[in-house]
């Protein structure tokens, strides 16, 4: 009888400790992505300290010799550095005050699509270039701005003569720009529209009950409802207009020397400094002072984005 | 309740189809455009005559470059690459993402801002290339697989998809005599299949499209077609010794074969993937 009665509080009991006892099998799984962080994530985080001082091909990962600010030094004084700067922050700007605006109403249209396999093909469609190599699309940009191609087809009948149109400075930004939008519009509007997803249709109901028109139950209900994640969206790319790691692949496919006045950013600068001319320390610190500024203005665009909306990245 | 439209939205209702049409043309007029010079002559492509109908039709360029060595071997190194290292991501990142999901498992809240931390800041292009180089791995599968393994913002969308598994059906397999792990493998990956579906296809398209690694640490022999693509695209006259001349419609050729298997694979993901992207909330 006693075991009987022993027997169940037992068996509670023995699972509960043999439960904890098994979690090591959970940081057991946690061993290899761990020792991955540290080698892949924080090892070159350190890494960065070359930025201070001398790192010769080959030698010490951490550098050797004195420390001091020397890199830094010189490359505020350098006029290419600026140039980059001033590159990436027109190229981020401009990219952004065209591909936010368009992406929401897109959104917003696509939301208006009643047939709902038309609504589908058209969101499958859209999503396709996020998913292209950027070696393609810049691939395919070559082939449609190359002298023989469909712009400069556009061009001749208008009577003009044939550009080389990544050849000419003034030219690059609008590619990029183009580009840039038609590869992002599509999946964009993805967070948009699961917000607008999650719309209380009764609030639709009541509105065209009190005599809103179409227009203005957009107005008044959809743009308000999503209104949290266009804040967010819009202040966390706020945040990154000075960072030039997105755009490298992009830029470096594109770019060539005849147009580093307007295509040379941050990242490609650092690479041709660094990989390309083997100076690693100065290209390290242009690379560091660049992560640093991302690092302060995605902070304070988190916090904004916290205090305004209630949502928030970390 | 239905609610009733007036004539104005019906007229916005017909431009709106229209401009949707328009969207989606100048979406796919630069892949038909690749298509169409693809089965083209390259003279009619060199004297400007390719629309999007092809000129001077012709399969030579699609023998050509499928009988032709390199391509394929390229092809080739891209299948391994990819099939590997999705499957060394997919686990690892699973393996992360689990007990992080666990906030309650002594330690989570020590690592998860750790883990998050690294997108925010991290090497920057030369220590991490100054890394691989010094590790030994120029030249080897690893400096292509390894620098991108373990992507932190799809292991968190893992987390938030793991944390959302009922606690009693895990519960459940632990009393029916299951550890931890084997919890982890028989009761929360096959509930996982809409976030695993949508990891793989990030992951395998993240490896498929990837050069920048080839660039910086392969030789010839051991290129991703992409990397390839590149050195053909860039031609002759480019600042990179790797370029090399090559015919615009073989080209275009070897682009649409190397696009075709994402355009095959990716519609049939997407109620996966646009659920998955919500669960990361806000990002890009």
């Amino acid at each position: 009888m006693s075991s009987n009665l022993g027997s169940p509080r037992k068996s509670n009991w023995q699972p509960k400790k043999k439960r904890s006892m098994q979690n090591w099998q959970l940081y057991a799984m946690l061993v290899v992505p761990i020792i991955y962080y540290i080698v892949f994530r924080y090892l070159p985080m350190f890494g960065n300290i070359i930025a201070f001082r001398r790192y010769r091909a080959g030698g010490n990962l951490f550098g050797s010799g004195a420390f001091g600010l020397k890199y830094f030094k010189s490359f505020i004084k350098d006029a290419s550095f600026w140039r980059a700067f001033k590159n990436t922050l027109i190229l981020n700007v401009t990219y952004l005050a065209f591909r936010f605006p368009l992406t929401l109403i897109f959104a917003l249209l696509i939301n208006e699509i009643r047939n709902l396999h038309w609504k589908k093909f058209v969101q499958t469609v859209s999503y396709l270039p996020h998913f292209i190599s950027m070696v393609i699309v810049c691939g395919m940009i070559k082939e449609l701005v190359a002298t023989n191609g469909p712009l400069n087809a556009i061009v001749h009948m208008f009577g003009g003569e044939s550009i080389q149109f990544l050849a000419v400075a003034k030219y690059f930004v609008p590619i990029f720009t183009i580009s840039g939008v038609w590869q992002s519009i599509g999946w964009g509007t993805i967070l948009y529209l699961a917000a607008m997803a999650n719309i209380n249709p009764s609030l639709y109901e009541a509105a065209a009950v009190d005599g809103a028109g179409h227009f203005q139950r957009v107005w008044h209900i959809t743009l308000p409802s999503i209104l949290p994640t266009i804040t967010t969206l819009l202040i966390l790319d706020i945040g990154g207009l000075v960072g030039s790691g997105g755009s490298f692949e992009k830029v470096f496919l594109l770019y060539n020397p005849m147009i580093y006045s307007s295509a040379d950013i941050i990242s490609t600068y650092v690479y041709r400094m660094g990989i390309g001319s083997g100076n690693y320390s100065y290209a390290t610190a242009v690379g560091l002072f660049e992560g640093l500024i991302n690092l302060v203005l995605l902070t304070i665009a988190n916090l904004t984005s916290k205090k305004l909306t209630d949502s928030s990245l970390f | 309740m239905k609610i009733k439209e007036n004539t104005g939205y019906k007229v916005f209702l017909v431009v709106n189809t229209i401009i949707m049409i328009l969207i989606s043309v100048a979406t796919l007029y630069p892949f038909l455009y690749l298509v169409a010079q693809s089965f083209s002559s390259e003279k009619a492509i060199i004297e400007g005559h390719v629309g999007l109908i092809p000129k001077g039709f012709n399969l030579k360029t699609y023998f050509y470059v499928l009988s032709k060595g390199d391509f394929l071997k390229f092809y080739k190194n891209t299948i391994i690459y990819t099939a590997v290292g999705t499957v060394l991501s997919l686990t690892f990142s699973s393996m992360l993402a689990y007990p992080l999901s666990k906030p309650e498992l002594k330690g989570m809240k020590i690592l998860t801002p750790l883990v998050i931390f690294t997108m925010y800041f991290g090497g920057g292009m030369i220590p991490n290339y100054v890394l691989v180089v010094r590790l030994g791995l120029k030249n080897t599968m690893a400096a292509f697989i390894l620098p991108m393994m373990i992507s932190t913002y799809y292991v968190l969308l893992m987390k938030s998809f793991f944390a959302g598994t009922p606690k009693d059906l895990e519960e459940a397999g632990e009393l029916d005599g299951l550890s931890k792990f084997g919890v982890f493998l028989r009761v929360v990956l096959p509930l996982s299949k809409p976030i695993m579906a949508t990891m793989t296809l990030f992951y395998a398209v993240m490896y498929w499209n990837n050069w920048y690694q080839a660039f910086l640490y392969l030789r010839k022999e051991k290129w991703p077609v992409a990397y390839y693509l590149q050195t053909i695209i860039r031609g002759q006259g480019a600042n990179d010794q790797d370029a090399q001349q090559v015919a615009t419609n073989i080209k275009s050729c070897a682009m649409v074969l190397t696009v075709l298997p994402i355009i095959c694979v990716y519609p049939f993901i997407q109620k996966y993937y646009v659920q998955g992207m919500m669960l990361g909330g806000v990002k890009e």
